[in-house]
């Protein structure tokens, strides 16, 4: 009977709820998402897995991460495909529109375009380097 | 309503003041996705991230509705030395 009354008060709201408030990304996701971002300090919400991207953009980037030598020791990625309210709450979080969106140190960098000019830069490399997250360089023999 | 590469070529002169847009339209014929270059003084003084950002606010609809687009955005003044650089 509660159930009842709860759902028929759904459908009549006393109020009409503001665009702004819809559209408010919920308090579990968003503190999931902040969880992602911390996993490491180097994330990235992609669509499809490292292994097998499932997007141009997503494989782009990753290629580029792995060709700077990020170490997959301090990288965590997270498949949106897998999560319709990651999908949608990861361009509401960054106000992003678009997947792949990469975070360092839990700061939002980019999608695909701004990683892919950083890394012609030199840009990209720096801020990994600096966050510590490449794969440390052999020591030389002596 | 469809976009079509003028039309949002159309619409990127409008609201980000851009002196030269090339629009390539990626889809194939659905126009889903887009490549575009933006060359506009809107973007001076700007980083990268705040660049791109004022391009997906402009165009929130617009890129909400297809399924790729991607962007290189320019000022006049870096514009110009792209063009005698590679000559394109």
């Amino acid at each position: 009977m509660f159930a009842r009354a709860f759902q028929s008060s759904l459908r009549t709201p006393k109020f009409r709820l503001t665009p702004l408030a819809v559209r408010l990304l919920s308090q579990e996701t968003k503190s999931a998402i902040e969880q992602a971002i911390s996993s490491a300090p180097v994330v990235l919400f992609m669509k499809g897995t490292p292994q097998a991207p499932a997007c141009g953009f997503s494989r782009a980037t990753i290629q580029i991460l792995g060709q700077l030598g990020v170490d997959p020791h301090k990288f965590a990625a997270y498949n949106v495909l897998e999560d319709p309210e990651l999908r949608q709450g990861i361009k509401e979080y960054s106000e992003w529109p678009t997947i792949p969106q990469l975070y360092v140190n839990k700061d939002f960098v980019g999608g695909c375009d701004i990683v892919m000019a950083m890394s012609q830069s030199g840009e990209l490399s720096e801020l990994l380097e600096s966050a510590d997250a490449l794969v440390p360089e052999e020591e030389e023999e002596k | 309503m469809d976009l079509t590469a003028d039309k949002l070529t159309q619409i990127i002169k409008e609201r980000l003041q851009a002196t030269e847009v090339e629009v390539q339209d990626m889809s194939g014929g659905c126009g889903q996705a887009f490549a575009v270059i933006i060359v506009s003084d809107v973007f001076r003084g700007k980083n990268k991230l705040m660049r791109h950002r004022m391009v997906n606010g402009a165009l929130k609809e617009e890129i909400s509705n297809i399924h790729a687009f991607t962007q290189k955005v320019f000022t006049q003044e870096e514009w110009d030395e792209q063009k005698k650089m590679f000559g394109v």
